[in-house]
């Protein structure tokens, strides 16, 4: 770096150094906190930040094992935490898949085909994906009700009928797609063009190929707001064993039956998953977030 | 040669994939339609047709790629916001939850206990089913004997027949009896002579007969007349009145309910604007949700605008270990970062106060007081949008030219000058559109209120629960799916004004992209 330095750089990057460590340390905190929660003994102790007898009773009881206590009683689970984990994930998965077919198809067209109206479809677009499904709870949930006559499996309490409410999230993810497919140059589409394909195979074996970092990019995005989305699923889910874990871990701090130690194993348990998934794609996510949005 | 055939192959087994799908989609149409569903009905017969025009059409070629996102986006997203709009124009609420002809359906089937024959029961296991036999409080050799029937939680019609015999398997005993009750209670027992039995104790069934029946004189004139009742036992014609959404009398004195959904144009907008319980806690919601959202996107990017400049700052050394541990609070799930602060900072238990307690003596009410709830919302949120805002400015920062800062530093510039004379004027441009979809999002943040406070503190003098906390939304889903009466109308109305509201700030978004390009 040719950069100038100021004479007092040395002073300058200790300070910087003492407000990161004081801030990360504010930031962290919770973390700390939640961990050591999860491992003191009962759920209403309260301690210092390392627990004076630690217990893995809340790990037990988060992995769905019954806890034998000291004085020889035992304590069932309260919640089947794994059942909410792969329900989630069961939801989180369809959807993803679900959305990521229908935006990849659409972002195409709007990127390459010519076709009317399609500036006015993409403004639509744009301002739809600003209006989030909460707004429409109640429609959404006399849809699914009346739906739910007709095909019972999407109906209200059924899993099917969130992972299909989900794919209003897809507006966001056309424009994703389409402003990576515009960097793609188009002359290699165009070649296969002229060699006889058709535009199904330009797009299938051509562009679908070299846009895999960004399908994956919206996979996983779709994959995250799908395990943290709440108040859809709070609406539409009501029964104990078919909740997402995003409704579910509410139960847990309820006032009348308030499960703090319970609650932390079992928020450790499922964020730790996520949260590697999320830091492990950081860098295209991180990508795909400011490319979109300055471009959305 | 091959390829053509190929192509014609593929495109006869795509025309029948069509056909069937049509046909499968038509005959629900029909169905909804004969149902009186006339919104979905339209809905899929456009959708469908539109749809079969694209795939059989070689015009409609390119429409194929955008025809299934756009299915998605009108399904999911601009139907439901219609309906919406449709439902704040009726008087949906958990009191007016069904259909004209269902409440009349349900009228129609309303008993009362005649005060006839009384008859006392015992219950019967066969496997699976169950019998009962039913012995007449007059006494008398035989008893009637009801045929099998099985547990279920909907109306069962059961005949009876004359029998001497009583029945195999074992009697039950009261405490399994009133385990069942819930079944037994949905029976209707039909004795040989036509005349109606229900369960009216633990012990006995009693004859009841029906409280209306259909007003078949064609010759009287009031409103709706072909829908009306005639109460049995006064002779009293009850009517639907289509302006309160209930049955009522002739004289208009008593609503029956249950209540029936109808159209009752505005009032519901004008409940928002001119009823002091709702209109009250209206505009204070609306004033907190611009001034939460706005605290949000300030607190957000000052402290990612000050984390990201120290990011990317290279003499502090160890920048992509800061940066990952900075980006932690983004990449756990909100929900359940929003659940472990409300944890932390529960007034007696939490981990805060405890910290706080210890070293100042204080145990702020943080949920309880207004101004504490409202504050520990806004450092929650701010805690949790901080690195989205970081990750936005890590990326614009990069943008800057490098001789800009060089320049500057030649000229002995402070860091602060350099942040207000050239980071933020380089920044700000195409930060803008960015701030106004935070703003939009976080007017919008159910998630935050309904985990973290669900609106609390409460407010006075408020007809639907309301909170200080709350924002619009959050107190339209109180509104909606609360605890205290559900008024899905009152909800949409209200849910009908954020969606001008946000369709206002869509529009400057979309302004500030435009000038931007």
């Amino acid at each position: 770096m040719a950069m100038v330095q100021p004479r007092n750089l040395k002073y300058r990057v200790w300070t910087a150094r003492i407000v990161m460590w004081l801030f990360l340390l504010m930031i962290l905190f919770p973390f700390f906190m939640i961990i050591s929660v999860s491992l003191r003994t009962g759920n209403f102790a309260t301690g210092s930040l390392i627990p004076e007898n630690p217990s893995l009773e809340h790990w037990y009881l988060a992995l769905g094992i019954p806890w034998e206590n000291a004085d020889g009683s035992i304590t069932q689970p309260p919640f089947p935490v794994l059942t909410w984990l792969w329900n989630s994930i069961k939801v989180a998965i369809t959807s993803s898949a679900l959305i990521l077919i229908l935006a990849t198809t659409g972002a195409y067209a709007f990127a390459r085909l010519r076709f009317r109206f399609k500036q006015q479809m993409l403004t639509a677009m744009m301002i739809l994906q600003m209006f989030p499904a909460v707004l429409a709870l109640v429609a959404i949930y006399s849809l699914f009700d009346q739906i739910g006559d007709y095909i019972p499996w999407l109906g209200l309490d059924r899993l099917g009928s969130v992972t299909l409410a989900y794919l209003g999230g897809m507006a966001l993810h056309i424009w994703l797609i389409k402003g990576y497919f515009e960097t793609i140059d188009s002359s290699l589409e165009e070649a296969a063009a002229i060699d006889g394909a058709t535009p199904w195979q330009a797009f299938r074996f051509v562009l679908l190929p070299l846009s895999v970092p960004i399908l994956a990019v919206v996979f996983i995005l779709a994959f995250i707001a799908s395990i943290a989305e709440y108040p859809v699923a709070s609406v539409l889910l009501q029964s104990m064993d078919n909740l997402t874990l995003a409704v579910g871990s509410r139960q847990y701090l309820n006032p009348q039956n308030y499960l703090w130690g319970d609650f932390a194993a079992a928020a450790v348990l499922s964020g730790f998953p996520i949260t590697i998934i999320f830091l492990a794609c950081q860098r295209w996510i991180v990508g795909g977030l400011t490319s979109g949005g300055v471009k959305g | 040669m091959s390829t053509s055939r190929a192509t014609s192959r593929s495109a006869y087994l795509v025309i029948a994939i069509v056909a069937v799908i049509d046909l499968v989609l038509l005959y629900g149409v029909t169905l909804m339609y004969a149902q009186g569903e006339l919104a979905f009905a339209m809905l899929v017969l456009v959708l469908a047709t539109v749809g079969t025009w694209i795939v059989i059409s070689r015009k409609g070629y390119n429409y194929r790629y955008v025809y299934p996102s756009l299915l998605g986006v009108i399904t999911f997203i601009v139907f439901p916001l219609i309906y919406t709009v449709n439902v704040a124009f009726t008087n949906y609420s958990s009191n007016h939850l069904l259909s004209l002809e269902r409440v009349r359906a349900i009228h129609l089937a309303k008993t009362y206990r005649t005060g006839g024959e009384s008859f006392s029961f015992k219950m019967y296991q066969e496997g699976p089913s169950f019998r009962l036999m039913l012995t007449s409080a007059a006494g008398g050799e035989a008893h009637y004997l009801t045929k099998p029937f099985t547990e279920s939680d909907q109306p069962q019609e059961l005949k009876v027949f004359e029998s001497i015999h009583v029945p195999t398997g074992a009697a039950l005993p009261i405490r399994e009896i009133i385990k069942k009750r819930s079944t037994l209670q949905k029976l209707d027992i039909v004795l040989p002579d036509g005349t109606e039995l229900a369960m009216t104790s633990l012990r006995k069934f009693g004859a009841i007969a029906r409280v209306y029946r259909p007003d078949d004189h064609t010759d009287r004139q009031y409103p709706q007349q072909n829908l009306a009742l005639i109460d049995n036992r006064t002779e009293e014609i009850i009517y639907p009145d289509m302006a309160t959404g209930y049955y009522t009398n002739e004289a208009g004195t008593e609503q029956i309910g249950p209540g029936f959904t109808i159209y009752i144009g505005g009032d519901n907008f004008v409940r928002v604007f001119t009823d002091p319980g709702i209109q009250g806690p209206f505009l204070k919601i609306f004033t907190w949700t611009v001034i939460f959202a706005a605290l949000s996107v300030a607190f957000t990017l000052i402290i990612g605008l000050l984390m990201a400049s120290l990011v990317q700052w290279e003499p502090l050394k160890g920048n992509g270990v800061y940066r990952l541990l900075l980006i932690l609070p983004y990449a756990v799930p909100a929900f359940i970062s929003i659940l472990i602060f409300r944890g932390l900072f529960n007034q007696n238990f939490g981990e805060i106060n405890l910290l706080l307690d210890m070293l100042f003596g204080i145990k702020p009410e943080w949920i309880s007081n207004e101004l504490l709830a409202k504050s520990m919302v806004i450092i929650v949120n701010t805690w949790l949008g901080y690195p989205y805002m970081m990750i936005l400015c890590i990326g614009l920062l990069k943008s800057i030219p490098e001789d800009l800062y060089e320049a500057s530093a030649i000229d002995g510039a402070t860091p602060v000058q350099n942040l207000f004379h050239i980071t933020i004027p380089m920044i700000i441009k195409p930060l803008i559109p960015l701030l106004i979809a935070s703003f939009a999002f976080n007017f919008n943040n159910l998630v935050l209120i309904a985990l973290l406070t669900g609106g609390a503190p409460d407010m006075l003098h408020a007809t639907t629960p309301a909170g200080a906390t709350d924002i619009l939304v959050s107190y339209t889903f109180r509104i909606a799916f609360g605890s205290y009466g559900q008024d899905y109308g009152l909800a949409s109305a209200i849910a009908t004004v954020i969606f001008l509201m946000v369709g206002f700030i869509a529009w400057v978004n979309l302004k500030a992209t435009r000038r931007l390009q």
